[in-house]
């Protein structure tokens, strides 16, 4: 870019838009910043009015998102001194730590469905988006269409008869029946994404390898899916960030084993009504991973996002 | 019953003495509420784990996602749950569709008799169809709407001194329903040691089933019926009579007038909320909730006081309060069974009203040291005296959504009139019950 | 994009070359390549939507497991589409995509067009701008039931602070009037990112040379806006529209969790209407057609956009 085009901003220009866009984003972060501060408060503190900016950060919304209490005597308490620190967070309100919450599962099923599915949707996107690039597919473009079409169905609706599927099948409320589903509902925009990837790497290099010999699997996995690597990593990224955050289908199809963090967690509660240090705690550390990992990945995601959208 | 002592003792030897020989040890689930009495639950239920050998694990669900969670994992056919305490009106529809163990041969082979329960609770949380010996729950908890109220506030002299001079009437307890909007009014928006506080907290929530539940405890004292003959569903003339009409019109004044701002979707957490915050004067809620409320220490023991949902035409109280029940998908029946048989002795049962759940257990409630055994057991039987259901038939949940929709529309969106409301609410449930082939 | 030099590259290649590989046809790759992605698809997605519509024709209910299930022919359509609530949960949904999609437009658009100014650091802000719309919409709808709480609510206190209201003298999920808006804000919080995203990528692919020779006829920089600007960036915009459309028309769990349709039915939008029918009323039959007036309304809204769009495009 050089300086004497005609067409670049002027400094002032630059800077007045540059602020405009750093205070839209500084609003846009104050509910970020918010709920993971009320993650560190007390439940008071969390319902205080006016709300507390300052406050002495506890650790408590993180006890009770992890562990589950219960009220005991005095008498009891007494008896049992508190051993850890998070025991001593709990006596003050005459609870003791009884055991751990069900969040670290639930959090552990999204990782296991979100990974699972994933790797299913990419796994096969990769190979049907190298057929649909690579070869003469009759109704090819009809076929595309119609994985594409499929996304247009409000998840509620496509619900119906996945339920009483699923529950023929024996599949509701299990790893595999989400993974599956999942998958299902990735691997549309997988293909699209990947079709477009695999179409900007050239011929040529496979030309060149069938003529040197290889067979067809080979040059596929030897030559072009190195070349397909990044587009493979941002349409992984997309899907994992999909099946983490999906709700619909969580909250209708898992009620215990397979239940993943999104329906679980507005449903924290503690004594009496919601936690919301709890939900707040559960919030950020449900939330901080993807926040992480699209600052990390900044390039390659905003790319996958307009590509998308763009190819069409 | 000293025959039933012995027999429960029995029972205990028995079970203590040939669980660990002839059944293996299962680890079975239980599915509830998660609210204060599942918590003395599952503190009952380690004893049942010393005596049997088997394990327990709970699944307690929050009350706004229960019915939802509990219904699609039943319809579902899944093996989650072994032993299900199920929402009262569920029993049609668990009955129907299979989904609950018919109890009736395990109760006959064990010597458990429902007469040794309260009629009002065997009524409703464990026959279907509705009063006819076929069980599939064992009753499980007890429980109404009721009402608490700042004990404190009521008895001061200056808040005593205020009411008589804007009412002409004494400050005290109420009773009726139109009195008890009165004393709400009169708190509504005063000062109290520096602080705005308001008049009640009531059920407005809209998801579940909050609202109904509030409403009903004005319909029900006001004479509401379901229908001109039970049984025959006809609707017109019952729901939307001149008393049903005026009831509602009275619960939208109570909400416009006498609670809090901000209470358009509450139920029983925002409720508990309101009054432990010390924002409101009086609330509405479940029995459940009452022993919490009175250990509570900044609100609870001198400061709270209970009474039971005030009459107006006649007395009337909404019901609360499950059976519990074997659910027929799993397969661990035999267990389940067993816990059950444990659960109905009545030494178990004392020490679960001990404990904090309501038995609804004879032995218990007609113990003459009762009704002194906690400030609102009185209360508790009182209501129980009294009580109405919703509709329990197996579609009762299409019939709840229509009321919470009819209900919720007119009273917090302040869309239609009463009898509007009520008129839709006929052709709603006329509907569905043409669907059922009830009509 | 560069598909046109794909093509002529593949029509290039002699076919000779492709027969002389070893190993398995490219036909049957080509298909055993496929093939699972097919499937999974006629599986997971086909299938039930057939299954959906064979359901729409009978009074089935998923709940009432042994009771006769009766044909009723086109009933269950006859009572949707004559049913006077439903109507109301159709216009409470098109209040919130004509004025989601209003906002996202005005906002997304301005922040990529001042974005485009290629201040220092843009890069790192348009991330964090990006933030909210990679997040689980039904834990944001949850946390901004949170911020919207009259009193103790962040977002209540802050309008309080700037217009001298009482911060509990509103209620943004409570009151007929406010709550529509108050799902308006948090999906415009959330999505309009993805309306700038897709703006500046239109705004990036417009060729210097285009403004210069604008320079070198004098046209002025408000000219040069209106006639080359949001030309070329129109078809862009118009398909960030597109998805943002489908995608809350669908709307389910953000609204779910924030307001759950309340307060009476103000902001009962269809797919929360449908989830009550098909999950908690267990119409199933009635849910089904439903789903399919749903499903074709979108399919029919989405094709006669496409087709305009198209003719944008051909421009």
């Amino acid at each position: 870019m050089s300086s004497f085009s005609i067409t670049e901003p002027s400094g002032r220009s630059k800077w007045f838009a540059g602020t405009l866009v750093v205070l839209y984003a500084l609003i846009t972060m104050v509910p970020l910043v918010w709920i993971m501060l009320t993650g560190f408060k007390s439940p008071a503190d969390a319902i205080s009015y006016p709300p507390k900016v300052v406050f002495d950060p506890t650790l408590e919304g993180y006890v009770n998102l992890f562990t589950t209490r219960t009220r005991q005597t005095q008498d009891f308490l007494a008896e049992n001194p508190p051993v850890t620190w998070a025991d001593e967070i709990v006596r003050q309100y005459d609870m003791v730590i009884v055991g751990p919450s069900k969040f670290g599962e639930r959090f552990m099923n999204s990782v296991i469905i979100g990974f699972g599915s994933t790797f299913l949707s990419v796994f096969l996107g990769t190979l049907a988006a190298y057929a649909f690039s690579r070869f003469k597919i009759p109704l090819a473009d009809d076929l595309l269409f119609f994985i594409l079409s499929t996304r247009m169905m409000p998840p509620i609706a496509v619900a119906i008869p996945i339920f009483l599927m699923y529950r023929q099948l024996g599949l509701s409320d299990t790893h595999l029946g989400m993974i599956l589903l999942y998958t299902a509902v990735n691997i549309s925009l997988a293909v699209w994404l990947l079709k477009g990837f695999i179409d900007e790497i050239p011929r040529e290099y496979e030309e060149a390898a069938l003529i040197d010999g290889y067979t067809r699997f080979q040059a596929f996995y030897k030559v072009v899916l190195p070349q397909a690597a990044t587009g493979i990593a941002s349409t992984a990224i997309f899907c994992l960030i999909f099946a983490w955050n999906e709700y619909a289908f969580a909250v209708l199809l898992t009620s215990a084993t397979a239940q993943t963090a999104p329906p679980f967690i507005p449903t924290i509660i503690g004594i009496g009504g919601l936690d919301w240090p709890a939900v707040a705690a559960g919030a950020t550390i449900f939330l901080l991973p993807v926040m992480v990992f699209t600052i990390l990945l900044r390039k390659h995601l905003l790319r996958g996002i307009t590509f998308g959208a763009v190819r069409k | 019953m000293k025959k039933l002592n012995a027999a429960a003792i029995g029972a205990v030897l028995m079970g203590s003495v040939s669980a660990p020989t002839l059944a293996a040890a299962e680890n079975l689930t239980l599915c509830w509420a998660a609210w204060d009495p599942a918590n003395a639950l599952v503190e009952l239920s380690k004893e049942f784990e010393a005596e049997s050998g088997h394990t327990m694990n709970f699944e307690f669900v929050p009350w706004p996602n229960f019915a939802d969670r509990m219904l699609n994992e039943l319809n579902s056919g899944g093996k989650l749950c072994d032993l299900l305490i199920g929402d009262s009106q569920w029993i049609g529809g668990g009955a129907e569709n299979g989904h609950y163990v018919k109890l009736n041969d395990f109760f006959d082979a064990e010597g458990i008799s429902m007469d040794d329960f309260a009629p009002a609770t065997v009524y409703a949380y464990s026959t279907w169809p509705k009063g006819t010996p076929n069980y599939y729950a064992l009753p499980a908890m007890g429980d109404a709407n009721a009402w608490f109220y700042r004990r404190d506030w009521f008895e001061r002299d200056d808040i005593k001194a205020a009411y008589k001079e804007a009412t002409g009437q004494e400050l005290r307890e109420p009773q009726s329903q139109k009195e008890m909007l009165q004393i709400a009014q009169f708190f509504q928006e005063r000062e109290i040691d520096g602080k705005t506080v308001y008049g009640a907290a009531i059920f407005t929530e809209r998801g579940s089933e909050g609202i109904t539940m509030g409403v009903t405890s004005a319909l029900y004292p006001w004479g509401f019926k379901y229908e001109n003959t039970p049984g025959s569903y006809d609707m017109d003339g019952a729901v939307n009579s001149p008393e049903a009409v005026e009831a509602l019109e009275f619960y939208k004044e109570f909400y416009e007038t006498a609670t809090p701002p901000g209470y358009t979707n509450s139920y029983m957490g925002e409720s508990l909320d309101a009054f432990k915050s010390g924002q409101v004067a009086m609330a509405m809620n479940w029995f459940a909730f009452f022993p919490g409320l009175y250990a509570d220490p900044n609100t609870g023991g001198d400061k709270i006081g209970f009474f039971v949902n005030p009459p107006q035409n006649q007395e009337g109280s909404t019901l609360g309060g499950q059976g519990i029940s074997v659910v027929s998908y799993s397969d661990k029946q035999d267990a389940a069974l067993e816990y059950i048989k444990w659960f109905a002795q009545p030494e178990v049962q004392a020490k679960w009203w001990e404990l904090g759940g309501y038995s609804a257990h004879n032995s218990v409630l007609n113990d003459p040291g009762f009704t002194d055994s906690a400030p609102f057991a009185g209360d508790f039987l009182e209501a129980m005296g009294a009580v109405q259901d919703f509709w329990q038939e197996p579609a009762y949940a299409e019939l709840l959504l229509a009321m919470q929709k009819r209900v919720h529309d007119y009273v917090v969106a302040d869309q239609g009139t009463a009898q509007e409301a009520l008129d839709k609410l006929i052709e709603d449930w006329t509907e569905v019950f043409e669907d059922e082939g009830k009509l | 994009m560069s598909n046109g030099t794909m093509d002529r590259v593949a029509s290039a290649t002699p076919p000779r070359v492709a027969r002389k590989v070893r190993g398995l046809s490219d036909r049957a790759i080509a298909w055993i390549f496929v093939a699972p992605t097919i499937f999974l698809l006629l599986a997971i997605n086909i299938f039930p939507l057939i299954w959906t519509i064979q359901l729409s024709f009978t009074d089935y209910k998923a709940n009432r497991i042994g009771r006769e299930v009766k044909n009723i022919g086109l009933r269950n359509y006859e009572r949707i589409l004559t049913d006077t609530d439903i109507w109301l949960n159709m216009q409470a949904t098109a209040h919130f995509l004509f004025w989601t999609i209003f906002f996202q437009v005005l906002i997304g658009f301005t922040l990529a067009w001042l974005i485009n100014r290629k201040f220092k650091g843009n890069d790192l802000w348009t991330t964090i701008i990006v933030l909210p719309m990679m997040l689980s919409p039904a834990v944001v709808g949850n946390f901004w039931k949170f911020l919207y709480q009259p009193q103790i609510g962040l977002f209540n206190y802050i309008v309080a602070f700037f217009t001298g209201k009482e911060p509990s003298s509103f209620e943004m999920l409570g009151s007929v009037q406010l709550a529509p808006w108050s799902i308006v804000i948090v999906d415009t919080w959330m999505w309009t990112p993805f309306v700038m995203l897709i703006c500046l990528a239109g705004l990036r692919s417009i060729p210097d040379y285009i403004y210069e020779a604008a320079e070198i006829d004098r046209a002025s920089k408000l000219r040069q806006f209106f006639t080359i600007t949001i030309p070329m960036v129109l078809p862009f915009l118009m398909l960030a529209v597109l998805f943002r459309g489908i995608e809350n028309f669908k709307m389910f769990d953000l609204v779910v969790q924030l307001t759950g349709g309340g307060p009476g039915s103000t902001t009962e939008l269809t797919s929360i209407n449908l989830k009550r029918e098909a999950f908690e009323k267990w119409r199933t039959g009635y849910a089904s057609a439903y789903a399919i007036i749903l499903f074709v309304t979108v399919f029919g809204l989405a094709s006669i956009y496409v087709k305009a769009l198209n003719k944008v495009k051909e421009r």
